[in-house]
């Protein structure tokens, strides 16, 4: 089985939250093949540029494949892999400013088939790698390189974009919160559809978010991170919408549709119904005899 | 008695002329003879100015023809823009309910209440058909069970179609033969008692063919004008096992899957035009640096930007070479024919696959949109090439090596990044030079597997010769041979392997005084190419969205030769 490359000399700012997620998919997989008694060679990670795409490359321990590709392109890179092979497992790891800027016109369409793979977002709320510049997840009055006068675009809500786009499973975690974050990733990759798990995994470079995430109680400041209520009923796709509307971040199922059939499933059962046959190649050029 | 046979259907949009000339072709065909079609439209569903063309001969075919025998009129418009191509002794059958002409050779038919009399309104086009069999001395039992063939759809209303079709034909053939119109008759096809069988087939159906014959698993593409038949081609028949087919949400979507799709070992293929190979120029890119195989048919039209979506051109030569940003320079196939057209997707197939890595088939509207006749393909000459699968030995070490090297498989051994960034030899990212000297190398030094390119060379002796390229085969065949059979000393080469070119064909065009390019682009795109490569190259070119006349080319070629 191979390991991870030894040489490999990439690594994140210390405290970067990509850690506890490159953690709790490291222990995810693990438990994954474990459990389905299928090699962790079965899985394929594919990831976006950035910071968080290089989680690829980090992985210790058994290795799963992975494609580290083009900046914004997981999902569609994901849509070839899962529909040419759907015993695969695939997982996408992506960032803010890979999945929600340059790479946002593709997660309707890929919700919309209810593709069957999951998708890991590390949401710091700024591009770090290119140092600092304002995402779509950057708050707005931000001051940025590329936000001079404080930002001026309206903060993304990235729930209201998976709800909206058609995403079946969605869950939002915090990087810190490692166990649940791995059960959250098990869970997704269980779940026979689009998943994806949201992660706040700040920067400790360019946006600092821990405290504000975690609030302090004695002080009197709230946490933006409030853990979702028992009450809330995942599988009501407008309760999920009016959480997810809410200023804050909750922590736990936003939302999980009952009925999911996955991609590969409808076409089998539309050519199952439909009767179509193999391609013969003679038979198609029959038809063009003269 | 002539040898061939030109007819143009010129309209609106929707009136019917592309249907009709095909109609006339494949009856043609079924009566034994040569046929091929070419069709030009705006691009639009309804109206505008269009017409189709089929050209019917007793020989092989070139070209759709320089000028026409038949031309069929639905308006004034179609009429004025299409007189000048009419043969001296060509005639016009025109809907007489639409405008009046005054012309020695014309057949006036009242079609719209003539196809009300047969019973049914739509059937106008059938009954210019019926005037133009009659007049041309062609056989309308062909046209009938052609008709009834085409419109045996299974539906309740098949027979009252059918029944109002043939009637319609009928009524132009008596009206033809009234008028006393005839023009010189085609000569009977000869028969070839020896060939394989013949068949009736399109060019994008011949690449897609091609493709299946080579083993191609998976295709995702996005609709564009004017390569959307090839998708749906594939979307209708191409089923089985581990087969799928999808439509991507942008030319960007299908690249990226393509390349996810060959990640797991599938054999993958879209087809695209400029404009989508333009958005595709990076994931080309990230498939040359990971080295997963997989084949491109971009169906050029005019450009740049939207262009001219439904015309021809072959503009994109540069780019296919050179899609993407840095280093790379993909392998080219380019088809100068329908025939062409299957062998050289099966072979692009293949050489994916055999050096890992993206190739292009780069053909065009002319060609894929072209019906013609064509020996049935005999598939068990194409073998099929897999690229090697690891089996681990080398673990993850999938970038090992100075050429191509074993292809891990997702669920199998040898777990590695496929990785668009520069990488070790396991995928992970590096930035140090010796690495990065070592990779291009070894990615430029698996071009050297793609060495099997053939070509065609006639005259060789002459230190002048012509090699056009793609589409423009046809009319640059014709003009050589008018000009060799006029005594002229010109040489002929050809080949559709563009990169690579074959080593011997370079060594052949290098001795030449003159290399005469004829292509379809303002820039002279193959002819600066092969000035790069050391060949005294001059480009005759024109781009006027339409395929060369052989009249026109063979003038140029005189002007080139002084």
């Amino acid at each position: 089985m191979a390991k991870r490359n030894p040489s490999y000399d990439f690594t994140w700012c210390p405290g970067c939250g990509d850690f506890g997620v490159k953690r709790a998919i490291e222990r995810a997989l693990t438990a994954r093949a474990s459990e389905k008694q299928e090699p962790i060679e079965n899985s394929v990670i594919v990831a976006g540029i950035g910071c968080s795409g290089n989680l690829v490359h980090l992985q210790e321990g058994p290795q799963p494949f992975g494609i580290h590709g083009i900046h914004g392109r997981t999902l569609p890179i994901a849509y070839g892999t899962k529909s040419a092979n759907p015993d695969l497992n695939v997982l996408v790891v992506s960032g803010d400013g890979d999945f929600l800027s340059i790479g946002s016109e593709h997660i309707a369409p890929q919700a919309r088939r209810n593709l069957d793979i999951t998708v890991v977002v590390m949401d710091n709320g700024i591009y770090g790698l290119t140092k600092g510049q304002a995402s779509p997840t950057t708050d707005l009055e931000e001051i940025t390189p590329t936000t001079k006068y404080g930002k001026l675009d309206d903060r993304m809500n990235p729930l209201m974009v998976y709800l909206g786009g058609g995403a079946r499973f969605i869950i939002s975690e915090l990087s810190t919160r490692i166990r649940p974050l791995q059960q959250a990733i098990e869970d997704a990759m269980n779940y026979p559809g689009f998943s994806i798990v949201h992660v706040q995994s700040p920067c400790t470079t360019y946006n600092d978010t821990y405290a504000a995430l975690k609030g302090d109680e004695a002080n009197g400041i709230k946490a933006l991170a409030q853990p979702i209520a028992d009450s809330h009923d995942a599988s009501d796709y407008f309760q999920a919408l009016a959480l997810a509307a809410q200023p804050g971040v909750p922590v736990g199922v936003l939302y999980k549709a009952d009925n999911s059939v996955p991609a590969h499933d409808r076409l089998t059962q539309a050519k199952q119904k439909a009767g179509i046959a193999s391609t013969d190649i003679e038979k198609l050029f029959d038809g063009m005899v003269i | 008695m002539s040898k061939n046979l030109v007819v143009r259907f010129a309209g609106e949009g929707g009136q019917g002329v592309v249907g009709g000339s095909e109609l006339m072709a494949s009856a043609a065909a079924e009566s034994g003879y040569h046929v091929l079609t070419f069709a030009t439209y705006p691009s639009q569903i309804k109206g505008g100015p269009a017409w189709g063309q089929a050209r019917i001969s007793s020989e092989p075919i070139l070209t759709p023809g320089d000028s026409l025998d038949v031309l069929v009129c639905q308006n004034e418009y179609a009429y004025d823009a299409n007189l000048p191509e009419l043969s001296d002794q060509g005639i016009i059958v025109y809907n007489s309910q639409e405008f009046e002409i005054e012309h020695p050779r014309a057949l006036a038919l009242p079609t719209d209440d003539m196809a009300r009399e047969a019973g049914n309104a739509r059937a106008g086009t059938i009954v210019m058909i019926g005037a133009v069999a009659k007049a041309v001395g062609f056989s309308l039992e062909a046209l009938e069970s052609f008709i009834t063939a085409r419109w045996d759809r299974g539906r309740p209303g098949d027979a009252a179609i059918i029944e109002g079709n043939i009637k319609a034909l009928h009524l132009g053939a008596t009206a033809a033969d009234e008028s006393g119109f005839e023009i010189a008759q085609v000569d009977p096809p000869v028969e070839e008692p020896d060939a394989r069988e013949r068949i009736l087939i399109r060019g994008y159906e011949a690449a897609c063919l091609g493709a299946m014959a080579a083993g191609v698993d998976v295709f995702i593409g996005y609709p564009i004008s004017p390569a959307t038949t090839m998708l749906t081609y594939m979307e209708s028949n191409l089923n089985g096992d581990g087969k799928f087919v999808g439509q991507a949400s942008s030319e960007i979507e299908s690249i990226a899957a393509l390349i996810g799709a060959g990640f797991t070992g599938k054999k993958t293929m879209t087809s695209t035009a400029g404009p989508g190979l333009s958005l595709m120029g990076e994931g080309l890119g990230l498939a040359w640096m990971s080295e997963i195989p997989l084949v491109v048919a971009d169906v050029q039209r005019g450009g740049p930007a939207t262009g001219l979506p439904t015309k021809t051109e072959q503009s994109d030569f540069i780019m296919a070479m050179n899609p993407g940003h840095g280093d790379m320079s993909l392998p080219v196939i380019a088809p100068g024919n329908v025939e062409e057209a299957f062998w050289a997707t099966a072979k692009a197939v293949n050489w994916s696959e055999r050096y890992q890595g993206p190739v292009i088939l780069l053909t065009e509207m002319s060609v894929a949109e072209r019906a013609q006749d064509i020996e049935r393909p005999d598939t068990s000459l194409i073998s099929q090439e897999s690229r090697s699968i690891s089996d681990g030995s080398v673990e993850n070490r999938r970038y090992e090596g100075e050429g191509v090297s074993p292809f891990p498989v997702p669920g199998g051994p040898g777990a590695y990044v496929a990785n668009g960034s520069e990488h070790d030899e396991q995928g992970d990212t590096t930035h140090l030079a010796d690495v990065h000297i070592q990779m291009t190398e070894r990615r430029f030094a698996k071009l050297k597997t793609l060495n099997d390119g053939t070509f065609e060379a006639e005259n060789p002796t002459a230190s002048i010769a012509i090699m056009p390229w793609g589409g423009s085969k046809g009319s640059g065949r014709g003009a050589w041979q008018e000009l060799t059979s006029e005594g002229i000393d010109i040489g002929w080469y050809y080949t559709m392997y563009l990169n690579p070119l074959p080593e011997e064909l370079l060594a052949e065009l290098r001795t030449k005084d003159k290399v005469l390019v004829p292509e379809l682009n303002y820039m002279g795109q193959f002819a600066g190419h092969l000035r790069q490569l050391g060949v005294a190259a001059e480009t005759i070119n024109q781009y006027t969205g339409l395929p060369w006349r052989i009249s026109d080319l063979k003038e140029e070629i005189k002007g080139h030769l002084s």
